[in-house]
Order: structure tokens, then sequence, then C-alpha cells
């Protein structure tokens, strides 16, 4: 019943993707499936994302494009060729390591060299990609360095150089960022980017950031036990989770549980136990089942006055401010309801001091609009 | 989300708890002073004692004149004369005399044959240890730890019955025809005859200090990060290059402390030369036994004593400055 973004990955009808994952399973033993059928579409030249908490399945699932598992069963093709029994050094991808694994005993230089060696490239070749290599991440004047006498910025820029210098049809990224600090990884997710882009290859990252996956990626899945929940754009899973999980790990979300009580063809009306929803966007459902709404903070508006719209009495609730959190560009206020339900709300601080700005024990009013809603069924 | 600020939430500590920490930190205090002198002093006033005092008693025998049974005194003083009186001669014949150069190069060489067997034996060992299944890997260690649990000169003892005539290892081998191939070599004097022979030496060695290799050896592959391996092979190296670019390399440290423990040690090896040398693999522990204790030529013996430790210290010495100086390039 959700307008749903589950078909964005493999939506680019007509020509091939590009790297096919279909329905791959594998079993490590010990009752669950590690990854479980998973079938997934990957374009040429986009960075797509693998997303989900710690034990979901994503590493796996980029280990077995690398080469270092065998899918129990399914198949792996890129560019049409089938990847199954290919090992590790003999194809055409390359993985950028968690904590980078660079050879402590061998320079940056002889780091990036290591691959190009290995495919016995003539000695000035091998120099001159490197040296592009080098110019690319801006690491001309550490070549002789050793890893450990680096930073942890230019080590993960030694990592990509080393993954990048055999020219990969695929990168593979394993939580490429880590092992950096936050504002280190700021600036360096842009930078990462901008280098795949200049080199123009497809990459598939694996994170359990969020952030770092909206940032970096042009497309993203959501796993969890082994499953893809939802496949598409950051926005396309941002503004339309397919489950509560993936609205919930996405980002923030207030999930409200309710009834819907009223399905009309321009709306549908929830009832919650503290307020009613009124969503407008060309949804249907069957009156008496139970849903979820959700609603993101910042999509909620937070005021003294009683709100006075169109669709009163819906979309709106009254509760005490229970907690504020200011986080600067923003502040985020827990506002307890009736029910005992918490509802996160922020803010945006567009100006220095606010008159009447609410502060712990007021009571105010959230609304929102008819389309801030998402429905849930699962 | 609570905005309790964080100090507001800790209780005051328990005051027994304090008390304790501060007792604690009395006390490391008073280590920090003494503690330190004392944990580096013992080990050091041990080597004092009982290696560089006697070591300057040999030195000075080996450059004393015999006087009867007596050393004559290096310094005197007669007649208002101080003299001091260095006896080099023994020196120059151990340098000039063909023995005793013959001897030390063939004791190099032996200890050298040895260091290599056992790394050839001990680094797959050692590997294979290191990679085993976690709950393995305390059984086969006890496995490698096993010989020192009987003595080392039983155990040397035990080979010349295996290798001597009729001795079951040397039937083996003989039935499979490792004879003709020692023999080709100049390993052993005949067919069937595998004792006092280089062979027999080098096994007796080789049998005696495989632990002193593997150990070192398997400590430090078994640290290694499993992750570079997969790295390597993602880069397109094969099993075999990502072993010799990867795994060699970084256990340098292990192959260098593994053979030095047992090159040292080998150099100057007594027993299992006598036990299981024969009259081709002249070894200089056996030769320092002969002037002390056959010829009764202490300085002579002396001289011999030092010269196989300088022989032994100046390379390690050369290569510990050459360590600490890639140390400090690395920093």
């Amino acid at each position: 019943m959700t307008a749903s973004g589950a078909a964005a990955g493999a939506g680019r009808a007509g020509e091939m993707a590009f790297l096919q994952i279909q329905d791959v399973v594998k079993d490590f033993g010990g009752g669950s499936l590690a990854v479980n059928h998973v079938s997934l579409e990957i374009a040429k030249g986009e960075i797509f994302a693998l997303l989900g908490p710690s034990g979901c399945g994503k590493t796996t699932l980029l280990r077995m494009l690398a080469g270092f598992e065998t899918p129990t069963s399914g198949r792996i093709l890129l560019d049409g060729q089938d990847l199954a029994n290919r090992p590790p050094y003999d194809s055409p991808i390359n993985m950028m390591f968690q904590s980078y694994a660079l050879f402590p005993h061998l320079s940056v230089w002889d780091n990036i060299a290591f691959g190009l060696r290995r495919e016995g490239m003539a000695r000035e070749k091998v120099a001159e990609r490197v040296e592009a290599m080098l110019r690319l991440v801006q690491l001309g004047k550490f070549a002789r360095r050793k890893p450990h006498q680096l930073s942890g910025g230019q080590q993960q820029r030694v990592a990509l150089a080393r993954s990048l210098a055999k020219r990969p049809q695929l990168l593979l990224l394993d939580e490429p960022l880590g092992a950096l600090d936050k504002k280190l990884r700021e600036e360096t997710q842009i930078e990462l980017v901008n280098i795949i882009e200049e080199v123009g290859v497809t990459c598939v990252m694996v994170t359990h950031d969020q952030e770092e996956a909206m940032t970096m990626a042009s497309c993203l899945a959501v796993m969890s036990e082994g499953r893809v929940l939802q496949t598409g754009t950051p926005a396309e899973i941002y503004e339309t989770p397919a489950s509560r999980f993936v609205a919930d790990f996405i980002g923030n979300v207030n999930l409200m549980d309710g009834t819907l009580v009223e399905d009309q063809p321009d709306h549908v009306v929830i009832r919650c136990p503290d307020c009613t929803h009124l969503v407008g966007h060309g949804i249907t459902g069957i009156e008496g089942m139970a849903v979820s709404v959700a609603v993101r903070p910042e999509k909620i508006r937070l005021q003294r006055a009683e709100p006075l719209a169109e669709w009163n009495p819906h979309n709106r609730v009254r509760g005490t401010v229970r907690d504020l959190s200011y986080f600067g560009s923003f502040t985020v206020y827990h506002l307890s309801l009736p029910s005992g339900q918490v509802l996160k709300v922020s803010q945006s601080n567009h100006e220095r001091h606010r008159e009447g700005e609410l502060t712990w024990g007021d009571a105010a009013w959230a609304s929102w609009t008819p389309s801030a809603q998402v429905v849930l069924t699962q | 989300m609570s905005t309790l600020p964080a100090d507001f939430r800790a209780a005051p500590p328990a005051s027994d708890e304090a008390a304790a920490s501060v007792r604690g930190a009395r006390f490391a205090r008073l280590l920090g002073r003494h503690g330190r002198l004392a944990v580096i002093g013992i080990p050091y006033l041990w080597l004092l004692v009982f290696f560089l005092a006697p070591f300057l008693i040999v030195m000075k025998i080996s450059v004393s004149e015999m006087e009867n049974v007596n050393f004559k005194d290096l310094i005197t003083l007669k007649d208002g004369v101080l003299q001091l009186s260095l006896r080099l001669g023994n020196y120059l014949y151990a340098i000039h005399d063909d023995l005793y150069f013959a001897t030390y190069l063939s004791s190099l060489k032996y200890a050298a044959v040895t260091t290599v067997v056992c790394l050839a034996i001990g680094y797959p060992f050692a590997y294979f240890m290191a990679r085993a299944r976690a709950s393995l890997q305390p059984a086969l260690l006890m496995a490698v730890m096993l010989p020192f649990w009987t003595s080392f000169l039983l155990r040397v003892y035990a080979w010349k019955a295996l290798l001597g005539e009729q001795g079951w290892v040397a039937e083996g081998l003989m039935a499979i025809g490792v004879d003709h191939l020692l023999v080709a070599g100049g390993l052993i004097p005949a067919l069937g005859k595998f004792m006092n022979s280089p062979f027999s030496l080098v096994l007796g060695m080789t049998y005696t200090y495989l632990p002193f290799m593997i150990l070192p050896l398997y400590a430090n592959l078994s640290k290694m990060d499993m992750r570079l391996l997969e790295a390597a092979a993602d880069l397109g190296a094969t099993p075999a290059v990502a072993f010799w670019r990867v795994t060699v390399p970084l256990s340098k440290a292990g192959i260098i402390a593994g053979s030095m423990l047992v090159f040292i040690p080998c150099v100057g090896e007594f027993v299992i030369p006598e036990l299981l040398g024969g009259p081709q693999t002249l070894m200089i522990g056996r030769v320092l036994w002969d002037e002390f204790f056959s010829n009764n030529d202490w300085p002579m013996a002396s001289t011999v004593a030092v010269l196989m430790i300088l022989l032994i210290i100046v390379p390690l010495a050369v290569f510990s400055r050459y360590q600490a100086e890639a140390q400090e390039r690395r920093r």
C-alpha cells in the first residue's frame, strides 16, 4: 500500500545491469542464512551502498563479490560474466579493506605498485601508473614513507590508490571511512566520491553509517538479517521507507501505531492513541486495518498557540516538552504525549534568539501537513 | 535522551575505595623510584657475577704465563719497576694454526647448516600451527615443548642407538635408500654407517634445537593480520606469491630470532658433537675440552674460548646495530 522505491535499483529497464546479484544465498551453517536470497542490480558508474546494522550480511555479500566467499547458491554476474569459482587473485574487482590492510613492510609506492607488479606490467608502466595514482590522491610527497608513518586519512588515501591502481571494473569499499574521526570523515566522504567519479569506476560500498551511505551513494540497499529490505536512492529511502525497520534505521522517525478508520478517494484517516492522521497522498486500504504512521521530526511544527489549518482537528497533538537537545543548527524537542509516547520534533534555529522559546515543562502543539506522513503496514 | 550532565549523576567514590587507590598510588611511587632499579638490577647483577666476571678471568688466563701449576701475575712490581706482561702468543698461535682456523670454520659451517635445516623444517611447522584451529593450537604447542620434559643428554644418547647398526631409524633409512644419497653427498663415510658423521651431527643438532626455531616463529606468525593475505589475493597475488611477498617479509623478525637461538648455541655445542660427531666433524667445543682436560693447557684453552665468543659477538653486534638503525629510520 505504500508508494515504494523498491524497484528503483532494477528500474533502469532495457539495458542489462552491469553487476547482477541473482538470488544469492550464503549459509555458514548454524540455523540462519547469512545472506538470504538477495537479488540486486547495479548500473555502471553507480556508487551503490549496502547499509545495515552489524551482522546483517552486508559484509558477507561484499566478500562474495570480492571472491573471498563462495555463494551457497545463486549467481553473481559482472558485465554478463559469471564470477563463480573465480579466485580473488583472478578477478577484475578490487577492494579497499576496512582499516585498509596496507602492507606494513612496504612503502606507499610499493603498496600501490603491488597489484601492478603481479600483472607482470613493465617497470616504466608501473612507475607511470603509480605516479598517476599518487597524484590522484595527492600523496606524491609521501611515496617513500611506510604506512605507519602516515595519518589515518593518508592511509585511507593510500588504500584507495592501491585498490584503484589496477583499474578494476568494480571497486568494493568495506566501511571506507570507519577508521576516521567524525570531522575528517565528512571531508573525506566528498573527496572519496570525487575521486571515484573522476576515475568513473562502479563502486559497491558497505557501511553501517547511514549518513555516510546517504552522502556518498547514488543508490542504496538497506539490509537486515540477511535480506534486502529496500533499494532506492537516498531520498526515496528516506522519504518513502517501505517498512518500520527502514524508517527507523534511516534517520530519526516517530512511529505511531493506529487503525485506519476512514478511506476516501483523496485521503485516509488513521486513528492513533494521541491523535488522528489525515494522509492525503493517494493511498488506500481497508477500514479497520492496523497500520503504523511514520513522521520525521523535521516535518513537524512546534508552537505554543493552537494550530489552525483546513484539516483540523487532524494532524496535530498537544504535549509537554520533556527534554530538549540543542545541536547548534537545530534543536530536538521531546514532547510527552497524553498516552505516554514521546514525539521527537526538530526545529531549525534560523534565528539567533527567539521570543518565547520553548523550554522544559512548557505545553506546546505539534502539527504536520497531510503529506508529511508515511503509512507502513510492515 | 537525557540531558543530565554526567558529573551530576556520578556518585562520590566510596571511601574505602579511595583509600585503596591512595595506598596503590603510594606503592606505585615507591616502586617507581626503587622497584625499577631492583627489577633491572637483579638480572644485571647475575650477569655481572656469573658471566662478565668469569669471562674476565678467562681473558686473564688466556694472556697469562704458566709457572708449573700456577699462573704468573700479569702485573708485577719488582725493584720499583711496574711490569705488565701480556702473553699474546696463544692468540697468534690460534690465528695462525690451521687446525684452530679449520675448527672455527667447521663450527660455523655446522651451525649454519643446522640453522638452515631447522628453518626449513620449523617454518612450515610454525606456519601451520599458527593457522590451525584455535582449539588445536595449545596441543600442537605442547607437542613442540614435550621433548624438554626428558633429559637433553638422554635424548641425544638415544640417537646413538637409533642411528647405530641395527638401529631402527638406520634400518628405515637404508630401506628407502637414503644412505646412497648421503654417501654420494659425502655426509656419511659408508653405506649403512650413519653414526659419527656430518649427517648424524646435523641431525642431532637439528633435533635438539628445532623447538628454539619453532617457538619464536610461531609467536610471530600467529600475530599476523590475515587480512593482509586477503589484500594480496585481491591485488592479484596467487597464494604462493602472497606467501613470499607478504608472509615471509612480515615474519623476518621471527626468522632472525629463531636463527639466532639455534645458531649461537650450535657454534659452541659440545655434547652433541661428542656423542654424535666423528673425526670429520671438528667443532670448537671439543677442541676446547681437549685443551682444558687432555692437554691441561689452560691459557690456550682460554684463548680458544675468548676467540669463540668474539666470533659470535662481533657479527651479533653488527647485526643489532643494523637493526637499531633500521628502527631509527622507521621512526
